[in-house]
């Protein structure tokens, strides 16, 4: 089945969000089908980021819902968008940079942990039933984004590319259904950005979690996503196919520029 | 070389008994970013309530089970009075509220179980063994065994369980652990209670050999050295700062002593502590700051 078939995942319907008095998101409505690869472009303070902060339950909108998997729900809490399947990464890196590589992928498990904390302290049968579980699901993830070789070394000192790869990792222990990724190749030179897109598209294909991406770099964009979203001061000025958005006229004048 | 030697070991084991009352100062400082002083003050109250318990006529064990739960209970209170509601203050915020919370917990332990000196045996008999011809204290034996069983407790939690895993997680980086959605609320709770329950075992060893009383919650400034020899974020920090502080009080009374009128033990350790913030601010395991210009 190709997404442009399938049923949405995710509906965001008439959402608004301002910060005292400053509208940051205005009225916005789009639908992120089950499968596909969504990117969100527009300029800085188009409001991209604040949305990823309200579909995983940071901000709570003023008005709208947003429907994921036929629930509705207008403020999510944090820890509730995480157990419903939403995963996400940060443009800002939040990795553990003293830890190592597999202890940053097992903290993306904290929210996922059934056996208290006595049970693990004891070693009780369960708790060591768990941890066993959660290392087989590290070791799978190091596989996949090719990280072996790093496991038991402190992020902090990894190349900028290979941090980026285990924040993406850490989201993806999760098993999430939808994956929002704040701006996964930002600072990236263009051997990273194509090993990233390269990753991000497996992940897709191999794994079938939707992804909703904020990027820049239009010719990233262009050749990861098969549905773009433009947004300029919190409005929507273009959704559709990549194609579709590039001959766009308003999209051109808001985000690519003028046209001379 | 004897006497050398039985000075020094008497000084290093001593020294265990600090870093007994340390160690819950780092996990604190690490887990919350906050220097609490009040451990001084929870340290009182778990020797007070475990002696008073075992006055009402509770054998040892059950005793040290209840004191334990109070001890947890105290830091889930402790966590939803005083830190949910100061989360994200000012360093020196935090340190006020725990100034005051050392103030209402000695207070209160003092007015609910009295203040008057308590013994506290713990069945250690205080005879002196030898090993060859050096003399030692059986009683500190006992307090490094403590130390080192404990230590050993709080390495396996930090690095054998999942909770272990988040609580190195918000000391690495807490703002990251709140934005992956780690617990922080809970978090706390555990290091509290671990800190209160450190408090509970540094309390009775203390308190068998001075008697539990007010002066107990005093031993938090004999902390202080510990923590500026060996860093405020290190456990192995806490460790080696007590046994240098420990040996060095003791070497120091017997060899530079009877120079300078004797009585030195008292305040040697703060010397000490200040030849280190000129040569080693951050202590000798603690992470120095670094700032990019």
């Amino acid at each position: 089945m190709t997404p442009q078939m399938a049923e949405p995942i995710l509906q965001v319907q008439a959402i608004s969000l301002s910060f005292k008095g400053v509208k940051a998101i205005n009225d916005l409505s789009f639908s992120v089908r089950r499968g596909e690869i969504c990117a969100l472009i527009g300029p800085n303070g188009a409001g991209k980021s604040s949305l990823l902060n309200i579909l995983n339950g940071v901000y709570r909108p003023d008005s709208g819902e947003v429907v994921f998997e036929r629930e509705h729900f207008r403020g999510i809490h944090p820890l509730e968008a995480a157990r419903r399947g939403i995963g996400r990464t940060f443009q800002n890196n939040a990795l553990f940079k003293k830890m190592t590589v597999l202890d940053n992928l097992l903290t993306g498990l904290s929210r996922h942990t059934q056996s208290g904390f006595f049970a693990q302290a004891l070693g009780l049968p369960r708790a060591r039933h768990e941890a066993r579980q959660f290392r087989e699901r590290a070791e799978n993830i190091l596989e996949f984004l090719e990280l072996q070789p790093w496991r038991s070394v402190a992020v902090g000192k990894l190349a900028y590319g290979q941090q980026k790869r285990v924040e993406l990792g850490r989201a993806l222990i999760a098993e999430p259904r939808l994956l929002l990724l704040d701006e996964p190749m930002a600072g990236m030179n263009a051997e990273e950005k194509h090993e990233m897109s390269r990753f991000i598209l497996d992940i897709n294909r191999d794994l079938g979690t939707t992804v909703v991406l904020i990027e820049h770099d239009i010719k990233v964009v262009m050749g990861l996503s098969n549905h773009v979203v433009v947004l300029d001061y919190g409005r929507k000025v273009g959704d559709g196919t990549p194609t579709e958005v590039q001959s766009n006229p308003e999209v051109i004048s808001a985000y690519l520029g003028t046209v001379h | 070389m004897t006497f050398f030697l039985e000075t020094l070991i008497g000084g290093l084991l001593a020294g265990t008994m600090y870093s007994l009352v340390a160690l819950g100062f780092v996990l604190i400082y690490k887990a919350s970013g906050v220097f609490n002083f009040a451990q001084g003050a929870m340290l009182l109250f778990a020797a007070l309530t475990f002696v008073s318990l075992q006055e009402q006529g509770l054998p040892f064990a059950l005793a040290l089970i209840l004191t334990v739960v109070v001890m947890a209970l105290g830091a889930i209170l402790i966590e939803r009075t005083v830190l949910r509601p100061l989360v994200n203050r000012s360093q020196i915020t935090l340190f006020m509220a725990t100034l005051g919370l050392s103030f209402v917990i000695e207070g209160l332990a003092q007015g609910l179980m009295g203040a008057q000196v308590r013994a506290l045996d713990l069945g250690i008999e205080d005879v002196p063994l030898f090993w060859g011809d050096v003399m030692v204290s059986q009683f500190d034996l006992v307090a490094a065994a403590t130390a080192a069983l404990v230590v050993t407790v709080l390495a396996l939690l930090f690095n054998r369980t999942r909770i272990g895993v988040s609580l190195r997680a918000v000391a690495d980086d807490t703002r990251a652990a709140l934005s992956i959605g780690i617990n922080l609320n809970r978090i706390w709770q555990i290091v509290w209670a671990v800190a209160g329950i450190l408090g509970l075992v540094a309390g009775l060893l203390w308190g068998a050999r001075q008697g539990v009383q007010f002066s107990l919650s005093l031993v938090v400034l004999k902390a202080l050295p510990v923590l500026i020899i060996g860093g405020f974020t290190s456990i192995g920090g806490a460790i080696v700062g007590g046994l240098i502080v420990g040996a060095a009080e003791n070497l120091a009374e017997v060899y530079i002593g009877p120079y300078i009128g004797g009585g030195i033990t008292p305040w040697f350790a703060y010397v000490l502590a200040i030849v280190f913030l000129y040569i080693r601010p951050a202590g000798l395991f603690g992470e120095p700051a670094i700032e990019r210009v």
